[in-house]
């Protein structure tokens, strides 16, 4: 057990450093600082900055494009990126779809989907969820049926976030009715522009829109985009699931989110003093901050472990939950630190060519709209009952 | 003691729920919200004629006499279907205002055109530094001639957009957080020398902040006594608290209602989600939260009347804090058993997620009220 850094690691923290203190584009910092969801140019421009630099991928394998890195320099760059509200990649591709295709897929779609997702030319959505099917994933009804070469897709995605600026969407679909449910499904890379596929935007709680309803009605996709063998798509859909959960967990945007805190604490006036002055203000921010170092251990723990072929079993949706519940908590107190300044809200599109600078302090544009979206994080990616069930189950044993 | 509703009563709640059935279906509300306006002038009428604009007023006003339980049933009732109207900036706030520090012309000029539902009113309190504390006011009226220039920058008015005449707090003596020196002015709302900047916020109402730069005000602006505001302030907003925790009450019942009915249909996994006993015991709690929220609604009427100011202040305190818990629970935890539905701006419970979660801020946060029923009650 050792928890330094080593020379290497201390001069490797440094070159992160700088490449962000230079290389991060100040308006794509400023929106993932105040927690607003990228623009999808910002977001590509940055992501090929990324890629270039060749951090595009730090987890993937070396031979794909990954960085190499070990568990303390991506732990460093994670921490490094957080701090300075560098965004990831979008995780649809990089860390959900890229690691089943170069896991499972064949050596076409390797070559043909990495590079793409490396320099962000394909923008990837992840098609699971349905209607009828959500916390209940396995009992999905969108039908893929073979007609020579091809599947004809029929059925429909819910809640696809982003969909809108999508390329290509992932998708889970029902090849085989008769057998039981998780054995009937299979994974389809899809393009979105095949002629049968309809998105339509859903409106959020945040007045935004990043989710959307995709319908498919008699989309041509080859056999070739199939993933995998027919009929074994749940294993591959678990596999990104487990990926998808670590990835939620979002310690680095946490701990940042905690530094903004204790600066608008500093502003905010309260009191004749300011909030920072406030014990039940500070009360409530150092008890986030130590569930977070404690989540943040755990976290490390868990690599460390995972780096020593140790077999993890449910222990990830530790993570999801105790993140996401923090990442709440959190943007529940920045909202309170605004003081009634958290309570004036426009969609953002309704400053479109207003030239007009939302109200308050500029410290409040930001924590609301992130506020409504995170109701979503327990929710999202298995609600947090659901990770309480797998872990009562998996690790448990009840 | 007795937590019965009279007969009188009664059939004031069943007109106020009526209302809500025939205009507040979550579409129309929706509608509504999205206006210019943000609320219905035609449901401004109705509300004048069923008379309940003069009810809370005292009979020798010109009001119907109404008590602060007359006020809960409206205002419960009224937060059930989450009515946009401005009753709680215009009647209790600003009419309150004028009912309780007003000379007689003010009274007459004002009440009477409230009642009828032809004035609209809003109370500017807030300032950017002040957070929750009535007594933090920087904004200054100082004496000019035979009136008063007043600068300074109210934030986060409700309804100071749509509002007629707008009550002003501002510093006529003292420091800036003393509780004496503060006075009140009735200020138009057209007047050129006020700068507004209107906005929506997330509760589908709207607000302003209004800045006064060097703004002038006759003599007969002045609301009350010159400096001997605050224990008015105090009285009145601890008036509107009391009203919006019926408010909240309402919204939490009818919240609770949408997402219990939403359990028995959603069937995951083959059953209703209902089945499942952690959801269960999370509707159960979230059912205890309404509950004890509505019994500190029903108490805080019922001592809002008292000649015992400290009682009183404490009973508010303890019920906003009470209440503002209860509100983010609620809330929070109904989007939380809709699953992804629940983060839809179409459906109708994220709505009452966010009219609770500016409750909970609205004259004091939780935290705010804890602190304040601490210091009265040590
Ligand atoms: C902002 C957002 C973004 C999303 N992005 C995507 C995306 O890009 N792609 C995609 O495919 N999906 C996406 N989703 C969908 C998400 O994965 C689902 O919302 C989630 O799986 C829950 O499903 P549901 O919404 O149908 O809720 P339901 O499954 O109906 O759940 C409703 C409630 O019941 C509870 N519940 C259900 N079953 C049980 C049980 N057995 N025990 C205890 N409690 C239970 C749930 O925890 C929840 O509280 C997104 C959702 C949101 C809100
Ligand atoms: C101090 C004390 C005084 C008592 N006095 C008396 C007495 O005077 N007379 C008398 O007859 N008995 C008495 N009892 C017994 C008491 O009523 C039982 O302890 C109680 O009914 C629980 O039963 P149990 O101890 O068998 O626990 P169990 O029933 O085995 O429960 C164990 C745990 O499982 C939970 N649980 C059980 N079923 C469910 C379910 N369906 N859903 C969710 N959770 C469940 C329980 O809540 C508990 O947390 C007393 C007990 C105590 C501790």
């Amino acid at each position: 057990m050792d928890l330094s850094f080593s020379e290497e690691d201390l001069a490797f923290r440094d070159e992160v450093r700088e490449f962000l203190a230079t290389a991060l584009p100040a308006d794509v910092k400023d929106r993932c600082d105040r927690g607003l969801h990228p623009t999808p140019e910002g977001q590509i421009r940055w992501q090929k900055i990324l890629n270039e630099k060749g951090w595009m991928a730090p987890n993937w394998p070396v031979e794909y494009g990954g960085t190499g890195w070990t568990i303390t320099q991506k732990h460093i760059a994670a921490h490094e990126f957080g701090h300075a509200a560098a965004p990831i990649a979008l995780p649809f591709g990089v860390s959900m779809v890229g690691p089943v295709i170069y896991t499972f897929g064949n050596q076409e779609q390797k070559d043909k989907y990495l590079p793409r997702i490396l320099n962000s030319e394909d923008w990837w959505c992840q098609g699971y969820s349905e209607p009828g099917s959500g916390s209940d994933l396995a009992s999905l009804q969108t039908k893929a049926v073979r007609d020579g070469d091809d599947y004809i897709v029929n059925g429909q995605k819910i809640w696809t976030s982003f969909a809108q600026h999508a390329d290509m969407i992932f998708c889970l679909v029902r090849t085989d009715s008769s057998a039981k449910q998780q054995e009937g499904i299979s994974f389809l890379l899809i393009d979105m522009k095949t002629p049968g596929i309809t998105v339509k935007p859903i409106i959020g709680l945040d007045m935004e829109h990043s989710l959307n309803e995709v319908f498919f009605e008699d989309v041509r996709v080859p056999v070739a985009n199939r993933i995998g063998e027919e009929n074994k798509g749940w294993t591959y859909a678990k596999f990104l699931l487990g990926n998808e959960r670590t990835g939620i967990a979002r310690v680095a945007r946490s701990k940042r989110q905690v530094e903004r805190l204790k600066d608008i604490a500093k502003a905010e006036r309260c009191g004749g003093h300011t909030l920072s002055f406030c014990n039940d203000f500070n009360n409530k921010l150092t008890r986030i901050e130590v569930d977070l170092m404690a989540l943040e251990y755990t976290e490390l723990r868990y690599l460390s472990m995972i780096a020593s072929g140790k077999q993890l079993s449910a222990e990830p949706s530790l993570l999801k939950i105790k993140g996401t519940e923090i990442q709440q908590r959190l943007t529940g107190l920045l909202v309170e630190s605004l003081g009634m300044y958290g309570a004036p809200y426009e969609a953002e599109r309704a400053y479109e060519g207003r030239n007009e600078a939302p109200v308050g302090p500029d410290y409040a544009h930001g924590p609301m709209a992130e506020h409504l979206y995170l109701r979503a994080a327990t929710i999202y990616g298995g609600s947090n009952e659901i990770q309480r069930n797998i872990v009562s189950k998996m690790v448990l044993g009840l | 003691m007795d937590f019965e509703l009279s007969d009188e009563q009664n059939m004031l709640k069943d007109s106020v729920e009526r209302f809500v059935k025939d205009n507040y279906s979550s579409e129309a509300r929706a509608k509504l919200a999205d206006t210019e306006l943000g609320f219905s002038r035609d449901h401004w009428k109705k509300m004048a004629e069923l008379g309940w604009l003069g009810l809370p007023f005292p009979e020798e006003v010109g009001g119907f006499g109404g008590t602060a339980v007359e006020t809960a049933i409206m205002m419960e009732n009224m937060g059930s279907g989450l009515v946009l109207e401005p009753f709680l900036s215009t009647v209790i706030l600003g009419g309150g205002l004028v009912a309780e520090a007003g000379s007689e012309v003010q009274i007459e000029a004002i009440i009477p055109q409230v009642i009828e539902g032809n004035m609209m009113l809003a109370f500017a309190y807030a300032e950017p530094q002040s957070r929750f504390d009535l007594n933090d006011v920087e904004t200054t009226a100082t004496k000019s001639g035979d009136g008063y220039v007043k600068k300074g920058h109210k934030a986060v008015v409700y309804h100071g957009a749509t509002a007629d005449k707008i009550i002003v707090s501002a510093r006529t003596g003292g420091n800036s957080r003393d509780e004496d020196g503060i006075s009140l002015f009735i200020v138009d709302n057209n007047s050129s020398d006020v700068t507004r900047r209107d906005y929506r916020t997330i509760d589908g109402q709207r607000a302003a902040d209004i800045k006064f730069e060097d703004a002038k005000v006759g003599a007969d602006a002045l609301l009350g006594e010159e400096g001997g505001a605050y224990p008015v302030i105090e009285k009145v907003v601890d008036k509107a608290i009391a009203a919006l925790c019926a408010e909240a009450v309402g919204a939490m019942q009818a919240a609770n209602n949408i997402t219990n009915e939403y359990m028995k249909e959603r069937k995951q996994f083959g059953t209703p989600i209902g089945k499942f006993q952690v959801l269960q015991h999370r509707m159960v709690d979230m059912y205890m939260e309404a509950e004890q929220s509505k019994s500190m609604s029903d108490m805080v009427a019922m001592k809002l009347d008292l000649d015992d100011e400290t009682e009183r202040r404490k009973a508010v305190a303890a019920a906003k804090a009470q209440v503002g818990q209860a509100a983010k629970f609620v809330g929070q935890q109904s989007i939380q058993l809709h699953g992804g539905m629940g983060m839809t701006d179409e459906y109708s419970i994220g709505h009452y997620f966010k009219r609770l979660t500016t409750i909970e801020m609205l004259f004091g946060n939780t935290d705010y009220h804890f602190k304040k029923y601490a210091a009265l009650a040590s």
